[in-house]
């Protein structure tokens, strides 16, 4: 029995030592250097409810990728039909995601052959003969469009990290979550809007020359001509957003370039009178391509389209080579630098769309952390107080059996790098209203048992033991649930699941283990001559 | 202290006719109210976008309305947020942030424009979209049901095997019964009080299924006890011993756990309040169900084999 009762309290205070070890560098800040190197130097992880910052889960819209994809290959396609003088009657992407491509129907074995060799990626879903020629049908192979999907959802991450980066944010999270989901977390973001703009931007950058043999009233006014598009611009400076005049545009709907060749991108001052304006670096292909182009068109507008707004349209002055070409435009220095942070960071492949977002200022975090101490101090208390007024003795053993419970509950989510939340404080709150379930259980069968005439050793003996499964079977089904809420819940709730189940263990080893470990001391040093319950 | 006197006998199986028309009688009116007028869905669960403002000076509802009116944010419920004079409102808008471009821009300006430049504060804003919303709103019910139906297997196993797989079952049964009671208790306080329902409501339900069939279990277990200890003695009389055996705890530990959720309640801040209200509710007919509705049911059902 001595020996039980030493190895118990050599355990206990073992791990009393090591959770305090644990909670040093939360309650004292920074750590000095000498404990850094073999002690733990993690504090308790705030929330982003708590520190304050944004939440967000963007959506890889991947279909536009594949839509996009397909494009490209029916203009591969189309060329080299051309090229080998076998041209398509009729060539189009439907809406189901198929390329439907109709030819003479004396060229259509050769075409066959031609599709088979050159378009490897796709299927063929149907072929067939009538009147008019040989109709194809041809879909995307779908490991293809399964693994396009997958980069779509991969680069677009790479991507939007990237961006991140530049944006200056200290310890994001950014995961894929699910099939085309991302998650972005940004703590302590001090301007969500302009964060979520940067992330949220697809950041398309084209080059179109803008049609001016036809009429752009009349375009605007009846559609525009094949060939053309609309796209509009805005007039105001700075304003981009809602009130700002809209500048129609009437372009050549082919793009001539577009921003996959930027090496870099910069915010330039400019003068005073057109302010800042950002100027890209290309690669060589790049400088070789925008200089053919250039030369191509002297003495023509070329619009600088970005996400189909188009920013500026100059005219060609002469050849530009040397691979730089600048965009001005009606900028704030902000929106300029935002700009340059998107283009240098990359176009995204797909656009992506937010699904959820949760962001919280600084002030209200910090008003909770302290509306959570203060209901924990008073909620405890409240406990404290009326355990020792209803079991005197035992009550007070029960209420440090509760402050070593806290101890350990916040040791294992500093320890676990757990994430404490609104919610898990409140799972903490909750926890000692609850942990003291196990005394509770405890004390009144020892009461019974004092009662039935038993004496007080063997009423404490009887009391732990007949509690016992009750106690385990209560703690079990909480676990339980706070499991199924941990598997359900996100951000906030899942800190209040983490805190519940923690603390079940936690509640488990101290109501129960540490107080007996306490009563079986005082036996063994033969003292226990009456409990006061 | 002691609340409970020993030796106390409160014929509790006495009044489970009353109680269960009683309940039933509750019960309907929750569903009936579910069905009828349906839960006041937050973001989480029905989609748009909910921004928190806190004011530096006092200001009206009309007069934010006012503000936001010019932004063409379609419909907009405004309401009073936190305690009195702290000036804090809600916006709740159906549109998502996706939707409405810069939504925050937009409130921002039309807010500087009416109430001065850095007068008031965004402390916070929620957007989801309708797609997540109705998943969530899906994986969240669902979760409740799984929680219950565990929890009623646990039981069934758990008594199961030491005391025959009838009896198991009828205790699991009787529990599950006593946890649907008591969520749909809480779903009709929330009803009637207007909150709404939100992330946060889930993990109350969920946590009020976990600790709810705690009381339960410790009530099986002392029935289990007392038909080993007296096997010749009428199960009514057993149930009935049990419950008033296990009373004191019963009340002492939703006691306790009352207390430290009443101090969540008032100190804990609007965001926690809802969440403390729910648990509030739900631990409170914990205790009412296992004693009146758990105990019955497995009574019910005993009789109804013999």
């Amino acid at each position: 029995m001595q020996r039980g009762v030493l190895v118990r309290l050599v355990i206990f205070s073992v791990l009393t030592l090591a959770a305090a070890f644990y909670l040093v560098p939360t309650f004292i800040g920074e750590v000095p250097s000498w404990w850094a190197g073999f002690l733990p130097t993690e504090r308790i992880h705030l929330g982003l409810d708590l520190q304050g910052g944004s939440h967000l889960v963007l959506e890889v819209k991947v279909d536009k990728a594949v839509e996009n994809s397909l494009e490209r290959i029916k203009e591969d396609m189309r060329k080299l039909l051309r090229e080998k003088a076998v041209p398509p009657s009729e060539l189009e992407r439907n809406q189901g995601n198929q390329i439907r491509l109709k030819v003479p129907a004396a060229n259509g074995d050769r075409v066959r052959d031609l599709l088979k060799s050159e378009f490897p990626n796709l299927v063929l879903v149907s072929s067939r003969t009538d009147a008019g020629g040989r109709e194809f049908l041809l879909a995307l192979h779908e490991r293809e469009l399964r693994s396009l999907r997958e980069d779509t959802v991969d680069q677009s991450l790479e991507t939007i990290r990237n961006r991140i980066d530049q944006f200056g944010v200290s310890e994001p999270v950014i995961q894929r979550r699910g099939q085309q989901d991302i998650l972005v977390q940004l703590p302590g973001v001090q301007d969500p809007e302009r964060a979520k703009e940067i992330i949220g931007k697809t950041a398309i950058l084209e080059f179109k020359l803008l049609d001016e043999t036809h009429s752009l009233e009349e375009a605007v006014k009846s559609g525009p001509p094949p060939g053309a598009e609309i796209l509009y611009g805005y007039a105001q400076k700075g304003e981009g957003g809602l009130g700002a005049e809209r500048v129609p545009y009437l372009l050549d709907a082919r793009t001539l370039m577009t921003g996959e060749y930027i090496t870099d991108a910069r915010v330039r001052p400019g003068s005073n009178l057109d302010g800042p304006y950002v100027e890209l670096m290309l690669n060589s292909n790049g400088a070789r391509l925008f200089e053919r182009i250039t030369a191509e068109n002297v003495k023509r507008r070329l619009a600088i389209v970005l996400d189909n707004r188009v920013y500026s349209a100059p005219v060609i002055q002469e050849r530009i080579g040397g691979g730089r070409a600048s965009i001005t435009g009606t900028f704030e220095m902000k929106e300029a630098r935002d700009l340059a942070i998107v283009l240098r960071a990359g176009a995204l492949r797909a656009p992506v769309e937010i699904v959820e977002e949760r962001t919280v200022g600084p002030s209200l975090g910090r008003d909770s952390i302290r509306q959570g101490i203060i209901s924990f101090i008073v909620g405890g208390s409240l406990v404290v107080l009326f355990m020792i007024a209803y079991y005197k003795g035992a009550g007070l053993v029960a209420n440090a059996a509760l402050i070593f419970n806290v101890l350990f509950l916040l040791a294992v989510l500093a320890g676990f790098k757990a994430v404490l939340t609104l919610p898990g404080i409140a799972g903490i709150v909750l926890t000692i209203g609850m942990a003291v379930d196990a005394n509770v259980l405890i004390n009144e069968r020892i009461r019974e048992e004092l009662r039935g005439g038993k004496s007080p050793r063997s009423a404490l003996e009887a009391g732990y033991e007949r509690a016992l499964p009750a106690i385990l079977d209560s703690n079990i089904t909480t676990f339980l649930s706070g499991l199924i809420l941990f598997q359900f819940g996100t951000g906030p709730i899942k800190g209040f699941a983490v805190t519940l189940c923690v603390g079940i263990f936690t509640t488990v080893l101290t109501a129960v283990y540490l107080t007996r470990v306490y009563y079986d001391y005082r036996m063994a040093a033969r003292r226990l001559t009456r409990i006061s319950i | 202290m002691e609340f409970i006197k020993p030796g106390t006998r409160i014929p509790f199986t006495k009044y489970r006719h009353i109680a269960m028309i009683l309940s039933t009688l509750v019960n309907v009116a929750v569903l009936a109210l579910l069905f009828t007028k349906g839960p006041n869905l937050g973001v989480d669960f029905a989609g748009g976008t909910m921004v928190h403002l806190k004011f530096q000076q006092k200001v009206s509802i009309p007069e934010i309305r006012q503000a936001l009116e010019k932004s063409a944010l379609g419909d907009t419920v405004i309401q009073d947020f936190g305690e009195d004079g702290s000036n804090e409102f809600m916006i709740r808008l159906e549109k998502t942030s996706v939707q409405i471009g810069a939504l925050g821009e937009d409130i921002r300006r039309g807010l500087s424009d009416q109430f001065g430049e850095g007068r008031f504060e965004v402390r916070r804003v929620e957007s989801v979209g309708p797609k997540v919303g109705k998943d969530l709103r899906e994986r969240g019910t669902w979760s409740v049901i799984a929680a219950m139906i565990v929890m009623g297997v646990y039981i069934w196993v758990r008594f199961g095997f030491s005391f025959g797989a009838r009896f198991g079952l009828h205790f699991g049964l009787g529990a599950v019964i006593a946890l649907i009671h008591d969520v749909l208790i809480t779903v009709g306080a929330l009803l009637v009080a207007q909150y709404e329902f939100d992330l946060t409501i889930v993990a109350a339900l969920l946590t009020i299924v976990g600790f709810s069939v705690n009381d339960t279990v410790v009530i099986c277990d002392r029935i289990r006890e007392n038909m080993r200890k007296s096997r010749r003695e009428r199960l009514e009389s057993i149930i009935n011993t049990s419950i008033n055996e296990t009373l004191s705890r019963t009340i002492l530990t939703t006691g306790t756990a009352l207390m430290v959720l009443t101090a969540l309640f008032f100190l804990g801040g609007g965001v926690i309040r809802p969440f403390a209200f729910a648990l509030l509710v739900g631990f409170s007919s914990g205790v009412y169900s296992t004693i009146f509705i758990a105990s019955p049911v497995i009574l019910l059902w005993e009789r109804g084999k013999k």
